[in-house]
C-alpha cells in the first residue's frame, strides 16, 4: 500500500516521537492536552490535502519574494526559507513563563551594559572576569559614560532557546545585535491563514501583526527630543544584496518608515539627515541592521561603504537614537552568556526564570580540563561565530574531526565554550513521504524602549534534515508557525 | 508632512520607465511580423538601429533575422534594451521600493520576471510570437492597473506619471524613427503602397490605428500619421498629450508639496511644447523628421537630467 492513501489517522497514529520530547504530543511527564483540537484537526487531513497546501505556501513564499540571498561560489540565488505547515504550539502557561524569563533576562542584559560603559562594578566585584568583557573585541570604549534613552541597549532582542528531554526550557543563546528571523514569525502567521483557515478556526491564537507598531513606538521613545511628537524614523540596511534584505523591507513596511542605505544619510553639524526630493531633512531614530564595524566608517572600519561617516559622534551628542546602541556585542557574547544566570542574580536579586544551558567556559582552566576530557560528549562552539558555523558535535563527529577540534581548543581555548548536547524536543513534520519528528527550537523577540515587550511566540526553526540537530537557515534549516494559545487549558 | 527619500523617487520615476519601454518593445516586435511577406532582414534591421544598437547586435550576430533580433530583444539578459532586462530593471527597483508600493504591486512584476526568466527559443518562434507579445503587453498593462488601483497618491505617485509619460514621449519619437525613410524624398510612386502597410505597423504598434481612422477617415498618408503620432492633443501615446502630461504632473507635484526644486524641468518642458505646438508636420519634414524626432529625443533626456538633479539628491553630496 502506498503511503499517499494511508488514511489521515494512520499518518497521525503512526508517529513516533523516537523518544524526545515532543511540541505537539509532549512527553512522557507532561502531555499536551492543549493540543489536543489542534491533532483531532490535523488528523483529519489526509497526506496528499497536507502536500498539496504545503506546496500552495512554497509557490507563495516565492511569488511574493519572501526569500533571502544565499552566496554560493560569488553566485547569489533567491531561496525561500523552507515553511513547514504544521504548526509548534506553546500553551499560554507555557508562554507566560517564558515571557517573563525573557524580559528578566532582558533586564539583566541591558542593566549589564549600563553597568560596562559606565561605572563597571560587576567587573570591579569580580562576578565577570573584566578581561572577557574589556578584552572582547565587542566591547566599544567610544560608548564609556554615554547615557542612552531610558537605559536601552538593547532594544530587539532574540532569545534562542531549546527544550531539553524532559520539557524544560533552556536559553541556548542571546542576539542582542542585530537578531533576525521575526519577519518570517509574521509571514508564516499570513502563510497559515491562507492555506490553512480551518485548522486555525476557533482555537483562540495570540496574534502578531503588531510587531510593526511596537517596534516603531519603542523607536519613537528612545528617539531625541528635538524630534518632537512624530520622530523622523528609518530602517538602515546595508542594500538589496543582503541576505536579510527581505526582512528590512518588511520590517519598514510594518512601521511605515523609509528603508534608508548609508549613502541615503548624511551627517553635518552632529545631526543626522536623509535626502529627499526636498532636501535634506533629520533624522531621530535610526533601526540599523547594520553591524558596528561597518556603521561609521570614521570610527570603525575605514573601508565600510556601508555606513554613515559621522553618525558615532552625532550618537554620542544624543542627536540621534540608534537601536540597537552602539557595543552591545558584549553582552550576547558565547562566553559572557556563561554568566548571565550570574548577573540576573548580581542586578535583580533574582534566580534566572529559564535556565542556561549548562556551559563549560574553555578560557577557565576547569573547563578547558573537562572540554577535552569529555569531547565526544560536548559540543563546542567558538564563541565569535553566528549562523551555527565552526561547532562540533562530538557525539556526531568523526575521529579526525575531534582531533581537529581538540588541536583548535588548545591553541586558543579563550574562543571556545562547551555544552552537554541536548536533545532538543521535536515537532511532527511533514516530509516526502509522510510527518516525521524534526527537531526544533524556539527565538522569541523583546522590543524594549521604556519597557519590554515580547511578541508572543516566535520564530520556531526546524532542522528538516531527518535526525539534524542544527537548524539555521543556512544549513538545512526551515521553519513553522508558532502558536501561542489565548486560553489556558480549562 | 511626509517627505519622499530621493532614492525611492529615483526607484518609482525607473520602474515606471522600465515597465512602459518593455511594453513598448512587445507592441514594435509583435507588429513587425505583419509585414513578413517582406524581405525578413530588410524588416528587422529598423528594430536594431531605433536604439542605435547595431554595434552591439553585429558583435554578437551576423545579420538581423527574426530568430537574432528577437532574441537579442526580448531573452538576451545581456542585452540592456532587451525586454528582459527591461523587466528585470522595473524589478529591481521594484524590489528597493518594496516597502512604499503595494505587495500586489511587487508580487505581479515578481512573477512576470521569473515568467520571462522561464521563456526559451520555443517561445520566440514566430508562430508562437504573437502570443508572447500579447502576454508581454497585458502583463505590463497589468502592472499599470495595480498601479492605478493601489499606488499611495502622494509624492510617489507624481514621480511615477513623470517616468511613464517621459518614457512614452521618448518610445512614441523612436517608433516614428523607424520609418522616417519611407519619407524621404522619392521619385517611385510604386512605393506608395508599401508606404500605407508601413505606416498602418506605426498605427498599429502603438494601438493608434482606429483612433486615426476615426480623426481621418479619407486617406493614410506618412504625414497625416506622424503628425497623429506627434501632435494629436487625445491620443494617450501622442507626443504632444504625454508632454502635456509631463507637465502639469511636474507643476502639481511642485505646488502640492512645496519642494524648491524643478524648476530647470519646467523650462526644458515649455522648451519642449514650444517645439511642439509652432511647428507643422510639413515644416518639420522639409526640416527632416529624424532630426526633428532626435532632438525631442535629446531635449526629453534633459527633462531627466534636470528632474535627478533636482529631486533625486545627486547634488546633496556628504560633507
Amino acid at each position: 500500500m502506498s503511503l499517499t492513501t494511508e488514511s489521515p489517522a494512520d499518518l497521525m497514529g503512526r508517529y513516533e516521537p523516537g523518544g524526545f520530547f515532543d511540541e505537539l504530543f509532549g512527553g512522557p511527564a507532561h502531555p499536551a492536552p492543549h493540543t489536543r483540537l489542534i491533532r483531532e484537526r490535523l488528523s483529519r487531513l489526509d497526506f496528499s490535502e497536507l502536500k498539496r497546501r504545503a506546496d500552495d505556501a512554497e509557490k507563495e513564499l516565492y511569488n511574493l519574494g519572501i526569500t533571502f540571498l544565499v552566496y554560493f561560489q560569488q553566485q547569489a540565488t533567491d531561496r525561500i526559507l523552507p515553511f513547514d505547515i504544521i504548526p509548534r504550539v506553546l500553551s499560554a502557561e507555557e508562554w507566560a513563563h517564558l515571557e517573563a524569563g525573557i524580559i528578566q533576562r532582558v533586564t539583566a542584559l541591558n542593566l549589564f551594559l549600563h553597568d560596562v560603559y559606565h561605572d563597571q562594578k560587576i567587573l570591579k566585584d569580580g562576578v565577570i572576569p573584566a578581561d572577557l568583557v574589556l578584552g572582547n573585541p565587542n566591547f566599544r570604549p567610544q560608548m564609556m559614560g554615554i547615557d542612552v534613552p531610558h537605559g536601552t541597549y538593547i532594544h530587539i532582542n532574540g532569545t534562542d532557546l531549546v527544550r531539553d528531554g524532559d520539557g524544560t526550557f533552556r536559553v541556548l543563546e542571546d542576539n542582542g545585535r542585530v537578531p533576525s528571523g521575526v519577519s518570517y514569525v509574521v509571514e508564516n502567521r499570513h502563510m497559515m491563514q491562507r492555506v490553512f483557515p480551518d485548522l486555525l478556526a476557533g482555537i483562540g491564537i495570540r496574534p502578531v501583526g503588531n510587531y510593526g507598531v511596537k517596534l516603531h513606538e519603542a523607536l519613537c521613545q528612545v528617539a531625541p527630543h528635538q524630534g518632537g511628537d512624530d520622530p523622523r524614523v528609518v530602517l538602515l540596511s546595508p542594500g538589496a544584496y543582503n541576505s536579510a534584505y527581505f526582512e528590512h523591507i518588511f520590517l519598514a513596511r510594518e512601521m511605515g518608515v523609509p528603508l534608508v542605505e548609508g549613502r541615503d544619510l548624511v551627517v553635518q553639524d552632529d545631526k543626522v539627515y536623509m535626502k529627499t526630493t526636498d532636501g535634506l531633512a533629520q533624522v531621530h531614530s535610526i533601526y540599523r541592521r547594520i553591524n558596528d564595524d561597518f556603521l561609521d566608517p570614521k570610527a570603525f572600519n575605514p573601508d565600510s561603504a556601508l555606513g554613515v561617516p559621522g553618525i558615532l559622534e552625532a550618537y554620542r551628542k544624543g542627536n540621534v537614537a540608534l537601536a540597537n546602541a552602539i557595543g552591545t556585542g558584549v553582552a550576547d557574547d558565547k562566553a559572557v552568556y556563561a554568566y548571565v544566570p550570574r548577573m540576573i542574580r548580581y542586578y535583580l536579586d533574582q534566580d534566572a526564570i529559564i535556565p542556561n544551558v549548562e556551559t563549560n567556559i574553555c578560557r577557565e582552566a576547569e573547563g578547558l580540563k573537562y572540554t577535552l576530557a569529555n569531547l565526544d560528549r560536548l559540543v563546542v562552539k567558538p564563541v565569535g561565530e553566528a549562523g551555527g558555523y565552526g561547532i562540533t558535535i562530538g557525539p556526531r563527529a568523526a575521529k579526525a574531526e575531534l582531533d581537529e577540534c581538540r588541536a583548535k581548543l588548545v591553541a586558543d581555548p579563550a574562543n571556545y565554550i562547551s555544552q552537554p548536547m541536548i536533545p532538543l524536543s521535536v515537532c511532527p513534520t511533514l516530509v516526502e513521504d509522510g510527518i516525521e519528528p524534526r527537531h526544533v527550537d524556539l527565538r522569541p523577540f523583546a522590543i524594549t524602549g521604556e519597557k519590554t515587550w515580547v511578541l508572543p511566540g516566535g520564530l520556531s526553526r526546524v532542522a528538516l534534515r531527518k535526525g539534524s540537530l542544527v537548524v539555521n537557515s543556512s544549513q538545512g534549516g526551515g521553519s513553522k508557525d508558532t502558536w501561542v494559545l489565548e486560553r489556558p487549558v480549562a | 508632512m511626509n517627505h519622499l527619500l530621493a532614492r525611492y523617487a529615483e526607484s518609482i520615476f525607473w520602474m515606471a520607465r522600465y515597465m512602459e519601454r518593455a511594453e513598448n518593445l512587445a507592441r514594435i516586435l509583435d507588429v513587425e511580423t505583419f509585414d513578413r511577406d517582406e524581405d525578413g532582414a530588410k524588416n528587422w534591421l529598423p528594430v536594431v538601429r531605433m536604439n542605435a544598437d547595431e554595434e552591439r547586435f553585429f558583435t554578437k550576430h551576423q545579420e538581423t533575422s527574426a530568430e537574432t533580433v528577437l532574441h537579442f530583444y526580448i531573452l538576451d539578459a545581456d542585452n540592456p534594451t532587451s525586454i528582459l532586462s527591461a523587466v528585470g530593471a522595473a524589478r529591481e527597483n521594484a524590489r528597493i521600493l518594496r516597502p512604499w508600493i503595494s505587495l500586489e504591486m511587487w508580487s505581479q512584476i515578481n512573477v512576470f520576471y521569473k515568467e520571462m526568466q522561464g521563456l526559451g527559443a520555443k517561445d520566440l518562434a514566430l508562430h508562437n510570437l504573437n502570443r508572447l507579445c500579447t502576454r508581454i503587453k497585458e502583463a505590463c498593462q497589468a502592472h499599470t492597473g495595480i498601479t492605478e488601483g493601489t499606488f499611495y497618491r502622494d509624492q510617489g505617485w507624481y514621480f511615477y506619471q513623470l517616468g511613464k509619460a517621459i518614457e512614452r514621449a521618448d518610445q512614441t519619437t523612436r517608433l516614428l524613427d523607424i520609418k522616417y525613410h519611407t519619407l524621404l524624398p522619392t521619385a517611385e510612386g510604386g512605393e506608395l503602397v508599401h508606404h500605407f502597410s508601413q505606416w498602418n505597423t506605426v498605427l498599429r504598434s502603438a494601438a493608434g490605428y482606429h483612433a486615426f481612422r476615426r480623426e481621418n477617415r479619407r486617406a493614410m498618408t506618412p504625414d497625416s500619421v506622424a503628425a497623429f503620432m506627434l501632435f494629436n492633443e487625445s491620443f494617450p501615446r501622442s507626443v504632444t498629450q504625454c508632454v502635456r502630461l509631463i507637465d502639469m504632473f511636474l507643476h502639481r507635484l511642485k505646488s502640492r508639496y512645496n519642494l524648491r526644486g524643478g524648476n530647470a524641468a519646467m523650462e526644458k518642458v515649455d522648451e519642449i511644447q514650444h517645439m511642439l505646438q509652432t511647428r507643422s508636420i510639413d515644416d518639420v519634414i522639409r526640416g527632416g523628421l529624424h532630426h526633428y524626432l532626435d532632438h525631442l529625443q535629446f531635449q526629453l533626456s534633459t527633462v531627466t537630467s534636470a528632474i535627478g538633479r533636482d529631486f533625486f539628491g545627486q547634488d546633496l553630496a556628504a560633507t
